[in-house]
């Protein structure tokens, strides 16, 4: 079973709850989903609007464990303070941690990302950085004290799937223990289950569900795809060979003249 | 006192930013606040005294990625 700083997770597909035609919409794809973890963020606020009551009252009927993110933050400074105050509102001390670092992109600035993660740790929070998929930063986020990696396959919202192949499976490599969450880029179940045979532990989606045409049926396609792609690789797959094998045997085959 | 509330200047009677939320129709006990870049929790808006000139982020849960 995966665990996620100790916690043990059934659901290795986590949802995002942004962008769905409507709340009831999001209640069904979620439930359809099995997920057990939901990201939320942190909006200013309008005098007498109370614009975040119904959404807060939903996740919380939903009974389910909460990750805050640091959306839209910038540098170190707005990232550790939204952890903070997302910790005050949330009572949660799990935080995934996005420092982004171009408009366009939304690539995160790793640099600043592992400086808040090292802020974060040191007081207690279980950070789950959203980043890259470069070796040499994931091995800075462990080194300040994450226990879980976020790369992306893509950009947030693209929806073209895994890019590089060779990073991913070179971070799954790297980094047997460490559970790994494939967050962003992600835009069909097939991508899905690409990554999770990789050997990836779960994946983190939003727009792809949210934005689908049927989300509570894409929310189901993205849960039998994780299922399907984690189930393989602890299946063991065969590995690409240049020649072809006849799988029936050769032995004994008759001769006709 | 001359405050920015959610970057929108304010001029308010309330001392604390506890009465600053009640002044200003802020209700709910899901709010996050802070004052000048710094986590004000909830449990010390009481004694959390403003000053003029004090820069308030007032947030709340919404959707997210």
């Amino acid at each position: 079973m995966l665990k996620l700083y100790g916690e043990e997770i059934s659901s290795r597909l986590m949802l995002g709850t942004a962008q769905y035609p409507s709340p009831a919409i999001l209640i069904d794809a979620i439930k359809t989903s099995k997920t057990e973890i939901v990201t939320v963020s942190l909006r200013r606020e309008m005098s007498g609007a109370k614009s975040g009551e119904g959404f807060w009252s939903l996740i919380r009927s939903l009974d389910l464990r909460v990750l805050p993110n640091t959306a839209g933050c910038h540098t170190v400074k707005e990232a550790v303070l939204t952890a903070h105050m997302a910790r005050d509102v949330f009572s949660t001390d799990w935080i995934k941690l996005e420092v982004i670092g171009n408009h366009d992109t939304l690539q995160p600035n790793v640099f600043a990302l592992v400086e808040a993660a090292r802020i974060l740790t040191e007081e207690g929070f279980k950070v789950f950085p959203y980043t890259t998929d470069d070796l040499i930063v994931a091995e800075r986020l462990l080194e300040a004290g994450c226990e879980v990696l976020m790369p992306w396959c893509a950009p947030i919202g693209s929806a073209m799937g895994p890019l590089n192949r060779y990073a991913l499976r070179s971070m799954r490599g790297h980094f047997p223990e460490v559970p790994m969450i494939v967050d962003a880029g992600l835009g069909r179940p097939s991508h899905a289950a690409e990554v999770m045979e990789l050997g990836f532990d779960a994946v983190l989606l939003n727009t792809a569900v949210a934005k689908a045409g049927n989300p509570v049926a894409m929310a189901d396609a993205f849960a039998k795809a994780v299922d399907a792609g984690c189930s393989a690789y602890q299946a063991g797959m065969l590995e690409p060979r240049d020649l072809a094998v006849p799988s029936t045997p050769v032995i004994g085959k008759a001769v006709f003249t | 006192m001359k405050l920015i509330v959610n970057g929108e200047a304010h001029d308010v009677v309330a001392q604390s930013l506890d009465a600053l939320l009640l002044e200003l129709n802020f209700e709910g006990e899901w709010l996050a606040t802070a004052v000048n870049s710094e986590l004000v929790r909830a449990t010390e808006r009481q004694n959390h005294v403003l000053k003029s000139g004090d820069r308030i982020e007032i947030l709340t849960p919404k959707q997210g990625g």
